[in-house]
């Protein structure tokens, strides 16, 4: 033990991060527990020599500020979200100690969910959690914790277990969780409990630094502002009444046993991209595109049928196409929660200029695959546009007579190629060979790079040679 | 400030302290008392009574501000003083390990001898 107890280096010798004149005392109420959590942390960081590697994460609630103490890192992060921040923060830099500091509105109210999935990944974190059974920084709300028939601002009658639940344990249910290797609930009452905090406080952080270990401590603390009680009766009422509720001790060990965890940082270079992704990238011949790049074209597409058709990919080729051609391009899916059945559609812009909404109300071009797709869309194609649809499968011809109308049986020639499911790669030959949209070949070129099943890229392009087929014996 | 010969002795920052009394009452040597003075905040900061502190450091770790006590363990075995130009006046100094050639005041926390 130091034979000179003093400030830790720990702590800035000045707060110049706090606003006002008064840039030497911390912003907590006399007596309240942070100060004296903050001493044993800050201390076993400077023992350790832990302080310059170290990231502390400021929550809200009294707390808020702890960064303009403490002489760490510092991330002041949303309400109760600091455990998914130390994830993020601890895995970006293995070597770093993290820790999450939070109160009981922080951790067990609105930061529930972090913690619980935080702890139960391990993560190589320390999380202090600052049980004080009560709102202090809001103005005295009732917390989590709680006590049944405690009064506070909110319940001024006192909570009951009927209308409010009881306190929540924090501690014994992470300490169910696999992953945690160490979970103490200490307090901060008389010297011998705030001594004993201050090995639960060095364990944790000893076992981030060796170890990588996640420990849990909570910490029972006074409030004596929103107790309404002297700083002393409010630390006389942690033993006499908190720890009644919430019992003291080790909850969950494993740390003898337990190895050291590593992150594996695992990286990924820009060149590697294409590999994981299996992508296979065919440079555009220029000289095939370049009728293309002066021809003003702004479609609005809107291609519609059941899901399973193909109607979202049909719509990717598209605008991967486009992309292809220098086009400016959007597309935009719009379908319900089934992967096969139930309607779906999506939007496609192909334009020479810059598109500001990826939305379509009036397409240029509708391409129908099914009836109640016609029955639906129909009206919405601008005068003078398109209507291709699908007549293999739709009954009824478009009642239009301003538009353009192109019936083709896309299902029935895909029937024939041996996959009714390339009816989608039908139209789209169909479509580039009426509209003259773009470049056939650098389609057929490149298709394998948009299709993520590469075994059919064949068969789709000979759906595409038909569907262009099926238009050149139209025309003629 | 009287320099006694107790063993430990205990320093008090009156304008770090926001006079909760928890010191005060956690003081096995019962050493500490409530000052009759104000400080800027306009609380009465805890205060040493200048004989009968062990060392013990209770006080400090009962203490929620980081820097509104100092404890010496050793105190009887400090001999080296100095003028320090902060307190005005002749008082016990240390140095920290790395940095031998600064002495610091033990009643004001300062370099006595620049930085």
């Amino acid at each position: 033990m130091n034979t000179i107890l003093k400030k830790s280096t720990s702590f800035y010798d000045v707060y110049e991060r706090r606003p006002g004149a008064d840039k030497l005392t911390t912003t907590y109420c006399p007596g309240c527990g942070h100060g004296v959590l903050h001493k044993l942390i800050a201390e076993a960081l400077e023992d350790f020599g832990v302080r310059d590697k170290t990231i502390f994460i400021s929550p809200v609630g009294c707390s808020v500020f702890a960064y303009y103490y403490f002489h760490t890192g510092n991330v002041q992060v949303a309400h109760g979200r600091a455990p998914a921040v130390a994830t993020g923060l601890k895995r970006a830099h293995p070597e770093s100690v993290v820790i999450s500091y939070q109160g009981d509105g922080d951790l067990a109210a609105i930061g529930t969910a972090e913690i619980m999935h935080a702890a139960n990944r391990g993560e190589g974190i320390t999380v202090f959690f600052v049980n004080n059974a009560v709102y202090g920084m809001t103005g005295g709300q009732m917390a989590p914790t709680t006590l049944v028939g405690q009064k506070t601002m909110t319940t001024p009658r006192g909570r009951t277990f009927e209308n409010e639940g009881s306190p929540i344990r924090m501690s014994e249910i992470i300490a169910t969780l696999d992953a945690p290797v160490f979970v103490e609930r200490v307090m901060l009452s008389d010297t011998k409990s705030t001594m004993h905090a201050r090995q639960a406080v060095r364990k944790a952080l000893k076992l981030q630094i060796e170890k990588n270990a996640f420990s849990f401590i909570e910490v029972l603390s006074a409030c004596p502002s929103q107790l309404k009680m002297t700083p002393s009766r409010s630390k006389l009422w942690v033993k006499e009444v908190l720890e009644k509720q919430f019992p003291l001790g080790v909850k969950k060990d494993i740390s003898a046993e337990f190895e050291k965890r590593t992150f594996a940082r695992n990286v990924v270079k820009n060149e590697d991209i294409h590999d994981i992704l299996n992508i296979v990238t065919v440079d555009v011949d220029s000289e095939k595109i370049r009728q293309y790049q002066d021809k003003p074209i702004n479609e609005e597409i809107k291609v519609a049928g059941f899901g399973g058709q193909g109607v979202l990919s049909l719509g990717t080729v598209l605008s991967e196409m486009g992309m292809r051609h220098n086009y400016e391009v959007s597309w935009l899916p719009s379908y319900g929660p089934e992967m096969r059945g139930g309607t779906a559609n999506c939007s496609v812009k192909i334009s020479n200029k810059k598109i500001g909404s990826p939305l379509v109300a009036n397409p240029t071009i509708l391409i129908a695959m099914n009836r109640p797709s016609l029955d639906k869309f129909e009206n919405d194609v601008v005068s003078g546009g398109l209507i291709m649809y699908d007549n293999s499968l739709i009954d009824r011809e478009p009642v239009r007579d301003d538009v353009d109308v192109i019936p083709i049986p896309a299902t029935k020639i895909a029937d024939e190629l041996g996959n009714t499911k390339a009816a989608n790669m039908v139209i789209v030959g169909a479509l580039i060979a009426y509209k003259d949209l773009m470049s056939q070949q650098v389609i057929l070129e490149s298709l394998g790079d948009v299709l993520k099943r590469k075994n059919l890229v064949e068969m789709n392009r000979n759906a595409i040679l038909r569907g262009a087929e099926f238009i050149r014996n139209l025309k003629k | 400030m009287a320099q006694s010969k107790s063993r430990g002795h205990v320093v008090i920052n009156t304008e770090e302290c926001k006079g909760c009394e928890l010191c005060i009452e956690a003081c096995p040597s019962d050493v500490l008392f409530l000052s009759d003075k104000f400080n800027t905040h306009g609380y009465h900061p805890s205060a040493y009574k200048g004989e009968g502190c062990t060392g013990c450091g209770i006080c400090f770790y009962t203490c929620p501000e980081p820097g509104a006590i100092t404890v010496y363990k050793r105190w009887d075995l400090m001999t080296e003083t100095a003028e320090c130009p902060h307190c005005g006046g002749e008082y016990k100094v240390f140095h920290e390990d790395e940095t031998p050639d600064v002495l610091i005041c033990t009643n004001c926390l300062k370099a006595v001898n620049g930085e």
